[in-house]
């Protein structure tokens, strides 16, 4: 026995391995082929599934309605696809201000003394090992109308002797977008960091050397070469960001409803597991796509690893 | 030149950056000390007098904890002892697991060759490219279906029923972190050159002794770095466990949630506080205990 | 001992798949018998099989035909822990995460001695590679000199019947492979034991081996002492690897004992020489002069096969003058030694010179093409 398996190490890699699947398709693959059954399912009374082959979520979803006002039979509207649309523009938008907010820091820690790039970094990670749901809450404290950031604007005012009402900030758009960059900064600051760190510094003097000015030696040398930390960054924070809720609960209130929202709101207070699977699916289908196109233009870096 | 050399708006954005970052933390922290019971406005710092807590309005005047007065009212609170509990033991039995199990399929995908190594090398990216909440209420559903089918065949009733808990959140844990650990393994043994084992068995050490006393103290530094990640994925977790947590297995992450959405007392920020400094100084600790092995 | 060779291979096929998909034999029907107490070398350029042939020794890897007999008993896929020989590694693989103690008592403690035997074992064999007193370092605080050493003493601490080296002095800079040549060969000698050397190196391979496997795409091209492989080469390839030599084409009129005689068209001539390999009249064959074997005189010699030429370039190197020449408008080389101490340039041979090229029957070698 014990020979047999030493002789075939086809045999003990599959052995290696199956712990991993078993875990991976038990509650990975069969848990999206469960999402998939149920979303084709109708909900029954008293919420639970009622296990058939109906199109009704989606086309519930596309927003095409059979309980209208009015008494017509039939009507339109795309309440969801705004939904969809609205997470979709928030994670780019938040993706973007994120690669403007990190690139500069990394590329600070990265051209850092190597004795003091660890202390720069370890001040990077810090916010992102407190906790995800403490770091939304501190943001509500900053943004209330009481809240810190009308304080000190206030105070700026008042020295300037201009007359200021406290902003309503909390429980809009803007707050989410925010705290969304807030929370996934740092996902964005590691992958560039070790992209650029990779860079030799003779490259620098060599393009120095060429008679570039920095500018140019940033446009034609250190952006391209960081690229991989970019796109993996970006894949870190833009899949995180379509799926998140807590950020658009807490800062958002009942403003700004995302797909993470009307999933977990079918999940708990509509108790429509069907609709909410039918929402989770194209919630997935809609970032492997995003993904897919993504990743084939610039590629899939290992910097995926290291964050 | 100088190969550190820095443009001023480089130093002047990077401290921007880091501005943004703590601020929020900072004055979270402040607020864990304030009088202010409904912690909206900062009303001061609570004196240390007397052996009784005496309020003015919803304001702390006076507690024997003085400023600490929320961290003591913290500490006397069950609910956030039970959750801390909960999430740590979560935590270590997630990370023990998935540690294991993945720093085995590290080894399987980068030392062997079989059959199923493509199919199991891209199932590892699949929760890394869809949004956890895909993965919650996927798990969700397959608990909930396959408790209720045991449940209904078996015939339970009342307390043997099987419903979600720390068990259910644990096995999810597991389920996204064994991706990470074994990606972290994975990329460490990329460079480890196999003629290190070949040596240990040519020497006489059969195939369990050459991975006890050779491969496992060589790959040691990146399976601990593995479960480092692991832990903090599972301590961090929100998603995940709001789904698959069920009643005694709430987390401190849902604890705080589900204050966040009621009354929040300057106790929140005390938990806040105690959560951050202790990240702090364990990150110190490790980093510390990183520095010595390499000298 | 219970055979008379150590180490025999025998009709040994290693077949590899290659990332294109197809098979590949890096060891093609190899068979080779290697005594007790030899040094015996492997030599060939990179890729010829050398490692994978030792790496089935050592039962690293496992043949896909034939079997390896140690000590006449057949391996088959016996693993390498229950094999009586010890490798060391090219890159010597001692365990960084151990001292050079603990490195070189790796090897006693899965035999099970006792400590105290460790640590006699362990202290001779560290004096044995003069590395006394480093007993506490780590791999890497070591020079690659004496890293090699440690590789050494981990291995023959075990005091195995075999002892497999991997070009174990390729990492090493010239001046420290001479040295660790002498070494190791002394070293071979005073033991006893069957050292196994693998080596691209001809010249390592000649100064330190009893034996030698000349070895080309996994195939052995010859097998034989170090004088015989150069003296009597058994084919173009060998005698073309090991040393230098001038070629000349050409086809067997007839054979006589061990001499042949080769008409050389090139030439227009007709040479005499040793058939090393077999031959018979009207194979095609190469006829092999060595550089060094080759007379050159101011006047036509006696013998018949003597030719006139005109000297090309020469060049000085101290011991010798290298002179290529014109011999009928073939490109042929002599090595000349420097006999007489002399600043007179005529010594030395100019360019355009006139001069006789005298081949001895004897130094001329008649090979098959193979
Ligand atoms: N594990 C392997 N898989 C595929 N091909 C191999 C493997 N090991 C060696 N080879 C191939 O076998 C041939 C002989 O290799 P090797 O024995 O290492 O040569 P040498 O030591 O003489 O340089 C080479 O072409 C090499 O690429
Ligand atoms: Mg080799």
């Amino acid at each position: 026995m014990l020979k047999r398996l030493r002789e075939n190490k086809s045999a003990q890699g599959t052995l290696l391995i199956s712990p991993t699947l078993i875990v991976m398709i038990g509650l990975l693959i069969i848990p999206l082929i469960l999402t998939l059954i149920v979303s084709f399912g109708q909900r029954s009374p008293d919420g639970n599934v009622i296990y058939s082959f109906s199109l009704d979520n989606y086309i519930r979803l596309a927003g095409f309605s059979t309980d209208c006002t009015g008494g017509a039979s039939f009507c339109f509207n795309p309440l969801y696809a705004q939904i969809l649309w609205r997470s979709l523009a928030l994670a780019f938008n938040t993706t973007v201000l994120v690669i403007a907010l990190a690139y500069p820091l990394a590329y600070f820690i990265a051209r850092a003394h190597p004795k003091r790039r660890t202390t720069f970094l370890f001040l990077v990670l810090i916010p992102l090992w407190t906790n995800f749901v403490i770091r939304v809450y501190a943001w509500m404290m900053l943004l209330r109308k009481e809240g810190v950031i009308n304080i000190i604007l206030g105070w700026i005012m008042g020295l300037l002797r201009i007359p200021f009402t406290p902003l309503e900030m909390l429980y809009t758009p803007g707050a989410v977008l925010v705290g969304m960059v807030y929370e996934f900064l740092p996902f964005m600051i590691l992958p560039i960091y070790t992209s650029l760190e990779k860079i030799d510094n003779s490259l620098y003097e060599a393009a120095a050397d060429l008679g570039a000015n920095s500018i140019r030696t940033l446009l034609r040398v250190t952006l391209p070469l960081s690229m991989p930390g970019v796109v993996a960054g970006t894949i870190l924070v833009f899949i995180p960001v379509m799926g998140t809720f807590i950020v658009s609960d807490i800062l958002g209130g009942r403003q700004v409803i995302l797909v993470g929202n009307l999933i977990q709101r079918q999940f708990l207070d509509a108790r429509d597991p069907t609709f909410g699977s039918a929402a989770s699916l194209i919630l997935m289908v809609l970032t492997l796509i995003v993904t897919y196109f993504y990743t084939r233009k610039f590629g899939f870096g290992e910097e995926i690893v290291v964050a | 030149m100088n190969p550190f050399r820095r443009s001023p708006f480089v130093l002047f954005a990077a401290m921007l950056v880091y501005v943004f970052l703590y601020l929020p933390i900072f004055v979270l922290v402040l607020y864990s000390f304030n009088a202010s019971r409904t912690n909206v406005v900062f009303t001061g710092f609570i004196s240390q007098t007397g052996s009784q807590v005496v309020m003015d309005g919803s304001n702390v005047v006076q507690s024997p904890c003085g400023a600490f007065h929320w961290y003591c009212e913290l500490s006397k609170n069950k609910d956030v002892t039970n959750a801390a509990k909960n999430t740590l033991t979560i935590a270590v039995v997630a990370t023990i697991i998935s540690t294991i199990v993945g720093t085995m399929a590290a080894l399987a995908l980068q030392r062997y060759n079989f059959k199923l190594r493509p199919f199991s090398q891209l199932s590892l990216y699949i929760p890394i490219v869809i949004p956890e909440i895909v993965m919650g209420i996927g798990i969700l559903t397959l608990f909930s279906q396959l408790f209720g089918w045991i449940n209904n065949a078996l015939n339970l009733e009342g307390a043997s029923r099987l419903t979600l808990g720390l068990g259910t959140v644990i096995v999810s844990h597991i389920a996204f972190m064994i991706p990470f650990v074994t990606l972290v393994v994975q990329a460490r043994l990329q460079g480890f050159d196999k003629a290190y084992e070949e040596a240990a068995m040519d020497l006489g050490a059969n195939e369990w002794t050459t991975f006890q006393r050779v491969t496992f103290p060589m790959i040691l530094p990146g399976v601990l770095s593995g479960a480092l990640l692991a832990f903090t994925l599972s301590l961090d977790d929100f998603v995940i466990t709001f789904f698959t947590n069920g009643p005694g297995s709430t987390t401190l992450p849902i604890y705080v949630y589900g204050l966040l959405r009621r009354i929040i007392t300057p106790q929140v920020n005390a938990l806040s506080t105690v959560w951050i400094a202790l990240v702090f100084f364990t990150v110190l600790l490790l980093q510390w205990i990183q520095n010595r092995e390499q000298k | 001992m219970a055979s008379e060779f150590a180490v025999e291979l025998r009709d040994v096929v290693k077949k590899f798949i290659t990332p294109e998909g197809s098979e590949m034999a890096a060891v093609d029907h190899v068979t080779m018998q290697i005594r007790n107490g030899e040094f015996f070398s492997m030599l060939g350029s990179s890729g010829c099989g050398k490692t994978t042939s030792l790496r089935m020794i050592a039962g690293f890897e496992w043949p896909t035909e034939g079997d390896v007999y140690i000590e006449g008993k057949p391996m088959g896929h016996l693993p390498p822990f229950q094999r009586n020989v010890n490798t060391v590694f090219q890159s010597y693989a001692l365990f960084q995460h151990m001292t050079v103690f603990q490195n070189v008592a790796f090897g006693l403690e899965m035999e099970g001695a006792s400590k105290d035997e460790i640590a006699r074992r362990v202290g001779r064999s560290l004096e044995m590679v003069q590395l006394t007193g480093m007993d506490r370092r780590r791999p890497r605080q070591l020079s690659g000199g004496q890293q090699q050493r440690v590789a050494l003493a981990r291995a023959l601490v075990k005091t195995p019947d075999v002892l497999l080296l991997d070009e174990p002095l390729g990492a090493l800079d010239l001046k420290l492979r001479k040295e660790m040549q002498l070494e190791l060969k002394a070293l071979q000698q005073q033991l006893g034991i069957t050292f196994i050397y693998v080596t691209h190196d001809q010249e390592e391979a000649l100064t330190m081996s009893d034996r030698i496997a000349v070895m080309s795409k996994g195939k052995i091209m010859q097998m034989g002492t170090s004088v015989e492989v150069y003296e009597r080469p058994a084919n173009r390839f060998v005698a073309e690897f090991i040393g230098e030599s001038n070629f000349l084409e050409g086809k067997v009129k007839s054979v006589k004992g061990d001499q042949a005689v080769v008409d050389v068209p090139a030439w227009g001539e007709e040479l005499i020489g040793i058939a090393t390999g077999k031959v018979k009249a009207g194979d095609d064959v190469s006829v092999s002069i060595r550089p060094e074997k080759v007379r050159l005189t101011d006047k036509q010699g006696i013998k018949e096969n003597s030719l006139e030429a005109v000297v090309t370039t020469s060049t000085y190197i101290g011991s010798d003058t290298h002179v290529y020449l014109d011999v009928r408008g073939q490109r042929f080389k002599v090595w000349e030694q420097n006999r007489i101490s002399t600043l007179d340039p005529r010594a030395y041979y100019a360019n355009g010179q006139k001069v006789w090229v005298t081949l001895l029957s004897e130094n001329t070698l008649i090979l098959p093409k193979a």
